[in-house]
This record gives C-alpha cells, sequence and structure tokens, in this order.
C-alpha cells in the first residue's frame, strides 16, 4: 500500500497533514472544514462533554503499577500541567486546551521499519489490551504527581511494526497546530515537539503507550489523544498528542536538548544526584503535600532500569 | 506644562495616600483569599512564591517611576508617596523570603546556604534582598537627619543595583518563556536611562556649579 508522506502536502492546506494520511481520514477532515465554515453541524471538534462520551474499554490492573503512594486528585492532574503547546503557565492549558481536537487521530509509524502503518486512534485503542499503570510523575522543575495512567507497554506496537537492525532509536513527534494550540504561535520551542528514546528504552516494559488516566480518556491538557509515559525520566521526555512516531539509526533531536543543551540532555533521567545546573534536583514537592520529599533514583524505578544504563557515567549522559 | 493635579493641597495628598496604601495591601489581601478559598491551585507555594515575588519587581519600578513622573507630568506630590512604594516592596520581598526559608524549604538551613551558594538566580535574589535591608532601615525620617542628606541619597541609590539583581533573579528563574522578565528588564532599563539623561542634562545645564545630582 502506499501511503502519501506528509512532505507532501502545501502548507496551503487547512487541515494538519496527519489528517491526509488516508482517504477515510481525508473525508473526515473535509467534514471538519465544513462544520469550521458552518457548513454542516458535525461534532468533529470535541467538547469536554462530548470528550467524556468516548468510553475506553475497562482497564485491567496492572502488576507494573507503583503501589503505597496516593493518587494525586485528578482536579490537580488537569489544572497544572506543562504543554507550551497550549501555553507556558501552568493553568494555561487548562484553559485553552479544548481547542484541541482529539478526533479524527492518526498517529504516523515510520522509518526503519519492516511495516510502517499508519495508526487510526480507534485502531490504538485496540491494538492490546488497556491497562492501569499507577505511575510516578517527576517534573523537572521539583514537582512531582503520581497518576493512574491507562495504556499498555509501548513494545506491542513495536512488535507491529517490526523495526529493522537499524532501528536504534524512537522519536516521537508532537501535534503543531496554531489553529489548534494558541502556544505554538509564540517561538519558545523549536515546534513541533519532539522526544526520542534509545531502543531499549523504548521497549522496557515500563514504557507506555497512553490512551487514559483515571479510567477516561486523556483529558486534551494530559495530551489526548495519545502520548507515551515513561516513568523513570522528567516528565518532558513524555511526548504529547503523538502524531509520529519514527525510528532511526541516529539519536533524534528533541525540543529540551535542543533549547538548552546544558541544561536538558537527551536521557534526562531523575536523578538526585545530577542537579538541574540552576537548581537542585535532589527534592521534589509532591502536589497536595507540604513538606518536600528525597526525589528517588530513576525516580524509585531503579530496580526495573538501572540495567539499562550499566556503565554509563550518568552525570555526562544526563 | 502642569497637568491636571499638579498642584494638591496637602489634605489630599494624604487623602491619596491613605487609598494608595490600601491598594499596595491589594496582592496580600487577594494571596490570602484565595488562600481561604483553596484557589492557590495545585501548587500553592510555588504561586504565593511566584506572586509575592512579581510583585516585588513591581513595587520596585513604582518606586524608581516616581522622579521621572515628577519630570515629565510634574505631579511633584508624587514623591510623598516614594517612601511607601520603596517599604511596599521590602514587604513583599521580605514575605517573598519567609515563604522561601519557611514554606518551600521548612528552615532547611542546610539546603539553603547550599542553594544560596550554588545557585545563581537565588544568589543573585538573596544579594537583592540583603541590600533592601539597610534602606528599609534607613527609610525614617529620623534616619534621614541623621545621616545627612547627601550619604543617605548615595546609600538609597542602591536600589538601582537592587532592582537590576531582581530582574535578573526572575530572569534566570524561567525555564524558557522570557516575556516577563523581558517586560520588567524593559521597564527597568528605561527607568535607569531616564536618570542617565536627566543627570546628563543636569550637567551640561549648570556647568559652573558642582555636579550634585537631585536624581534619586
Amino acid at each position: 500500500m502506499s501511503i502519501k508522506r506528509p512532505a507532501a502536502i502545501l502548507s496551503s492546506e487547512i487541515t494538519s497533514p496527519h489528517l491526509y494520511l488516508n482517504r477515510r481520514q481525508f473525508m473526515r477532515a473535509a467534514a471538519a472544514f465544513s462544520a469550521a465554515t458552518g457548513l454542516a453541524a458535525t461534532g468533529i471538534g470535541l467538547s469536554p462533554e462530548a470528550r467524556a462520551a468516548i468510553k475506553l474499554p475497562d482497564a485491567r490492573k496492572s502488576a507494573l503499577s507503583t503501589t503505597g503512594e496516593d493518587l494525586t486528585p485528578l482536579k490537580d492532574v488537569t489544572t497544572y500541567n506543562n504543554y507550551y503547546e497550549f501555553g507556558t503557565g501552568k493553568d494555561d492549558p487548562s484553559e485553552t486546551a479544548h481547542k484541541l481536537r482529539p478526533r479524527p487521530w492518526s498517529v504516523a509509524v515510520e522509518g526503519e521499519v519492516a511495516k510502517p502503518r499508519v495508526f487510526d486512534i480507534e485502531d490504538m485503542l485496540k491494538l492490546a489490551p488497556l491497562e492501569e499503570r499507577v505511575y510516578r510523575m517527576r517534573c523537572v522543575e521539583g514537582w512531582s504527581m503520581v497518576i493512574p495512567w491507562v495504556g499498555y507497554s509501548f513494545s506491542e506496537l513495536v512488535k507491529r511494526v517490526q523495526p529493522t537492525s537499524k532501528a536504534k532509536y524512537v522519536q516521537f513527534t508532537s501535534l503543531a497546530d496554531p489553529e489548534q494550540m494558541p502556544g505554538i504561535r509564540m517561538p519558545i520551542l523549536d515546534w513541533p515537539y519532539s522526544e526520542g528514546l534509545r531502543m531499549d528504552e523504548a521497549m522496557h516494559p515500563l514504557t507506555i503507550l497512553c490512551v487514559g488516566l483515571y479510567g477516561e480518556v486523556l483529558p486534551n491538557q494530559d495530551g489526548a489523544p495519545v502520548r507515551v509515559v515513561i516513568p523513570w525520566k522528567y516528565g518532558f521526555k513524555s511526548g504529547k498528542s503523538i502524531v509520529k512516531i519514527r525510528f532511526v539509526e541516529e539519536q533524534p533531536k528533541t525540543t529540551w536538548a535542543l533549547a538548552n543543551p546544558r541544561e536538558y540532555g537527551f536521557y534526562s533521567n531523575v536523578n538526585p544526584q545530577v542537579d538541574h545546573p540552576r537548581w537542585s534536583q535532589a527534592k521534589e514537592r509532591r502536589i497536595g503535600e507540604f513538606g518536600k520529599r528525597a526525589t528517588l533514583m530513576f525516580n524509585g524505578y531503579g530496580d526495573q532500569v538501572a540495567s539499562l544504563y550499566a556503565g554509563m557515567d550518568l552525570k555526562k549522559y544526563y | 506644562m502642569a497637568l491636571p493635579l499638579a498642584q494638591l493641597k496637602p489634605d489630599q495628598v494624604k487623602w491619596i495616600k491613605a487609598v494608595a496604601f490600601a491598594l499596595c495591601l491589594v496582592p496580600l489581601a487577594r494571596l490570602a483569599w484565595l488562600g481561604t478559598h483553596h484557589r492557590l491551585g495545585a501548587n500553592p507555594i510555588e504561586y504565593i512564591t511566584h506572586s509575592t515575588g512579581w510583585w516585588t519587581l513591581c513595587f520596585l519600578l513604582m518606586t524608581l517611576s516616581v522622579t521621572p513622573l515628577r519630570r515629565l507630568i510634574g505631579w511633584n506630590w508624587l514623591l510623598r508617596m516614594r517612601r511607601m512604594l520603596g517599604l511596599f516592596a521590602f514587604f513583599y520581598v521580605s514575605l517573598h523570603f519567609v515563604t522561601y526559608i519557611w514554606l518551600d524549604q521548612f528552615f532547611d538551613w542546610h539546603s539553603m546556604l547550599k542553594d544560596i551558594a550554588k545557585r545563581p538566580f537565588i544568589t543573585v535574589g538573596f544579594t537583592a534582598f540583603v541590600l533592601l535591608i539597610p534602606l528599609a532601615a534607613t527609610s525614617t525620617n529620623a534616619m534621614v537627619r541623621r545621616l545627612g542628606a547627601r550619604l543617605w541619597q548615595r546609600l538609597h541609590r542602591a536600589v538601582y543595583v537592587i532592582a537590576s539583581l531582581g530582574v535578573l533573579h526572575f530572569w534566570w528563574l524561567v525555564k524558557k518563556d522570557i516575556r516577563e522578565p523581558l517586560v520588567f528588564g524593559t521597564l527597568l532599563a528605561l527607568l535607569l536611562l531616564a536618570r542617565v539623561i536627566y543627570h546628563n542634562r543636569k550637567v551640561t545645564a549648570s556647568p559652573g556649579t558642582a555636579v550634585r545630582s537631585q536624581v534619586a
């Protein structure tokens, strides 16, 4: 099957390139266009009510969940966000992310794979049984949350596209549509947001493709409709609203490392011993708590992931 | 040209000062209201820290605006507000500092000393706070008399350095979006530039007399 590449699409087109990846999507995009121009009233842009109507299949509990931690309240998880595409303030995303249209959505999986494929979001939801994964989330700014994500190990998707021997890294590209994301108009970061993992990191069972939290579809401000979550790395490594997953041979350029290479490295593993040049990483404030708590090596997932970095100087590869 | 409000009776100035005093307390009242209504967001300590820091910079800039405004629009009575504005800057920076040592660090002196020594943005912020203490302490009329006007004025020019350090503190804190620090920095640069212009004018206008700038 031949698939049109996004590069072939003129920037003058109105809808975002990923919508053009197949014909069915094209038809839906056309419907969205007519809705936007008042020609027809279809429900493409989802209101919060409509979003709540999208039901996720029941997620089973996962043995990989973090236990013994109080969950951060949903209100905090959905009103205190770093998502610069919707503004740089913590409360900006919850105020402006309603402009994002998480349906229809597709994700192009391409690069060094035997079976490149464009996944429709609905297919993505059914790719593997959904699990509830409770993870700690440590932001590079020194705060943390505990969030019950819904998704499955990213390796489930990897298996289906069969990476070639040349695939050494995975790059995640987020949506960058100024129509839906007001923050994109500001040249604060180099859009689109790009993140990446080494292949073994991506294949680690803790790395998940995430489609929901608290048992429901992802709220827009938390990266709807699909994101990754890598719990032992600082939060910015977990790309949101992903439109492209590319398997590559060279270490991909990542947004924050481009923005400030001295402060943000490719690995960005949570590490209390390696300070951010401007502030300490030894402690964190768990949202909802008064005092600070000690930050754990690899965010407390060292037993599972430390072996990935055996022999590496983590001060050098920060 | 004298604008309206250029000439005010002492009674009127007193009233304006009373209203201004109440207005200066609004940022604190707002924080108290938000706090008691659980509206400080998911990270209240960060919110309070940022808010008190932001208002400190505002009050520093307002204090520094008094002289240029007097020059530009002739409201000489503004001078009567300047001490109050400066003391409010000190009031908000004290809240900012207390928030840091109490709410943020919870009296972890070891961690704070490390912060002050190792983190440039905290180093400059702390320096600015310490420098502001003697200015607040010498703000009374009695202290002006004791020090003498010239020495007092020289001392209080430290506010130029303090405000600059304050803006730098903000600039180095933000991760990437420097728009707000840039606004503060631009305003401060204009206010300081005004001093340079006034100073130069004074020098050229009265070449015969000893240079004694009244700019403060």
